[in-house]
């Protein structure tokens, strides 16, 4: 503070320098760098441990109890809640359901994305028309997608059923067979995601060096040939960032087999249901049983994270296979210009 | 390194001239594509904006109409404003939820914005013991499904008497793992240490220097994460749908409850559906660029 600027006709005390007060403002200062930091960052590890950690570290603690969602905690009773859900079929079901959709979702959107982005990635003409084009259903809910999907899905009288009749095939019972509505959910999904990962394959093939492409036309390489031994490879901790994130989602899916009819329940014969649901259904059904819906919970956070660690180890081998041609040409390149 | 002299070193002063043709265009070889690629563009179009004025269509149209007529016609009918009324006037407290999520929307954007920065100022300038382990993790932290939490974060939530309450939406959104990450990353390169320094020596405190420097530094990646996060919280159901309930929800629950309560009447539901997705199609139209700039700068799904 300007203690120079004080008139000599203004005393103002508070102004002078008063050895005292300046060493206690040195040691004011010097404690707010310290401790600042901290706090700066504090915010983010306080919600986390109460809204992230302690909630996963507690589940585990409720699975373990007779928990009522009315009555609260009751008796403990070690594993029975995990062998109660284990034996019922209909966690084996939305298992079953779960896994389906997510596979059928996710290895399509992953290759459509890839295509899509490599088209984009061309030389096109009015580029953000395109780009804001396929992120369009981004912005609109998964909820409101599927009741939008649900309707042009109806087995009876549906948009693509009409379409489908008119081409000479049979109608598909989109709600009634097991395959057939799995299918109907994941295109809801691909239908809000394709294009947002497709955008992230596009930055990423953006960022592969010209001269690498350049090096394979002088080899001859086709177009084709150029994608997938040197695009493909070069986006690989990209595909695995976005396979990781859409197993985490994908297996957790809930809202759009919720709405995909008015009931709610995943069809008649639950050929819909995902595990998801089915933790619903426990917690908030009829039976009320956090102890249950809390068990589900951990044996799904335990899957999620085995085929996550799957899923880690089967994009690496597949594009480290390859991956070493375009390394090679790296180093040729920078071999080459140096 | 420039491409004449790799390509002249690999095949001489022809390939030279090839590649020298080609400087400024894209990075596939090639001239611009031809009609097969607008061809796939526009299909990849229609499918995207189709089913949205599919509900358009619907929307504006009458339940007779709709059971007769799978196929709908191309242009919409008149019944919009119509549908839209019954809408507002059906049981499913539309203005309520409404209010719920734009509330709720704006809340936590802010506040996710705020808390972020502030992380991310500290993260990328501030030297402390610790920076390192604690930023990774945070990245750790976004592998967390924290959707499996909702029984005890439920248990949390009745304790507190927040159930049906939009508090027990806001407050455990208030700051995520990748707003941190996201600011940390965009002001590590934005804002030169020269400028904190600065303002230390005319005697900034810790916090003042953050207002005064790092927040309007940090501006344009603020206003991206805010845009994600709004749209984030405008879209999400699993958890208002949980905690909210039917009693005081938010748009996507009330979309719910409306196909829940009214499944033989399309063209109501889908009204509904056309209006609560309408805003965020509003955003789109003026933001939409910054939209697809964020997600190819690395915005994360979620």
């Amino acid at each position: 503070m300007s203690v120079s600027s004080a008139s000599p006709e203004v005393v103002d005390s508070s102004r002078m320098p008063d050895p005292r007060r300046s060493a206690f403002r040195r040691k004011l200062s010097r404690w707010d760098v310290k401790v600042s930091p901290y706090l700066f960052i504090s915010p983010f590890f306080v919600l986390f441990f109460v809204a992230g950690l302690f909630p996963l570290v507690y589940t585990f603690w409720v699975s373990l109890h007779d928990w009522n969602l009315i009555g609260g905690q009751g008796d403990f009773v070690g594993t029975k809640n995990y062998t109660y859900v284990l034996q019922q079929p209909l966690f084996w079901k939305g298992l079953r359901n779960t896994f389906s959709i997510f596979l059928l979702s996710g290895v399509t959107q992953t290759l459509a994305a890839l295509v899509l982005a490599a088209v984009l990635n061309q030389n096109i003409r009015a580029k953000s028309f395109w780009r804001m084009g396929v992120l369009l259903p981004y912005v609109v809910a998964p909820v409101a997608v599927g009741v939008i999907f649900n309707k042009m899905f109806a087995d009876k009288s549906g948009l693509i059923n009409t379409l489908i009749d008119k081409v000479g095939l049979g109608p598909v019972g989109w709600h009634a067979d097991v395959l057939s509505s799995h299918i109907a959910i994941a295109t809801m999904v691909n239908f809000r995601w394709t294009g947002y990962v497709t955008l992230i394959f596009l930055a990423a093939m953006q960022a592969i060096p010209r001269e690498i492409y350049e090096a394979a036309v002088v080899d001859g390489a086709s177009r084709l040939r150029q994608f997938v031994s040197i695009t493909v490879p070069m986006l690989r901790p990209t595909i695995i960032f976005v396979v990781i994130t859409a197993t985490i989602g994908g297996l957790q899916i809930f809202d759009e087999p919720r709405v995909f009819d008015q009931a709610g329940q995943g069809g008649a014969d639950r050929q819909w249901m995902t595990v998801t649901m089915y933790i619903y259904e426990l917690g908030w059904g009829s039976q009320k049983s956090f102890g249950r819906a809390a068990a589900v919970s951990w044996i799904l956070f335990l899957v999620i994270i085995a085929v996550g660690i799957i899923n880690f180890l089967i994009t690496r081998r597949i594009s480290s296979g390859s991956a070493k041609a375009p390394a090679r040409a790296v180093r040729v390149v920078e071999g080459r210009t140096r | 390194m420039t491409s004449s002299t790799l390509a002249g070193g690999l095949a001489g002063p022809g390939a030279a001239k090839h590649a020298e043709r080609r400087r400024g265009r894209a990075k596939v070889p090639g001239t611009r594509p031809g009609w097969v690629t607008y061809s796939i563009m526009g299909v990849v179009l229609i499918l995207s904006a189709y089913p949205l004025y599919y509900a358009f269509l619907l929307g504006s149209s009458d339940a007779q109409t709709i059971a007769q007529n799978p196929l709908p016609s191309l242009l919409p009918r008149g019944n919009f404003g119509a549908n839209v009324q019954r809408v507002i006037s059906a049981d499913i407290r539309f203005w309520r939820a409404l209010a719920n999520s734009a509330v709720i929307a704006v809340l936590t954007s802010l506040s996710v914005v705020f808390f972020s920065t502030l992380a991310g100022y500290s993260f990328s300038k501030l030297r402390f013991r610790g920076r390192g382990p604690l930023l990774v993790f945070v990245i750790a932290t976004m592998a967390v499904p924290t959707q499996l939490s909702i029984v005890p974060l439920f248990i949390v939530m009745s304790k507190l008497g927040w159930t049906g309450r939009v508090e027990a939406v806001i407050v455990p959104a208030m700051v995520t793992a990748f707003g941190v990450f996201w600011m940390t990353q965009y002001l590590e390169s934005a804002l030169p240490f020269e400028l904190i320094e600065a303002a230390r020596v005319d005697g900034c405190s810790m916090i003042r220097t953050f207002w005064h420097v790092a927040l309007p530094a940090a501006r344009p990646a603020a206003a991206m994460l805010g845009l994600f996060t709004f749209i984030g919280s405008w879209t999400a159901f699993f958890w208002p749908f949980i905690v909210l309930g039917s009693s005081n929800p938010t748009l996507p629950v009330a979309v719910q409850l409306l196909q829940a309560s009214y499944f033989k009447d399309y063209s109501l539901i889908l009204a509904g559906v056309t209006v609560s997705a309408l805003p965020l199609i509003v955003v789109f139209f003026f933001a939409g660029r910054q939209l697809v700039a964020g997600v190819m700068a690395g915005a994360v799904k979620g």
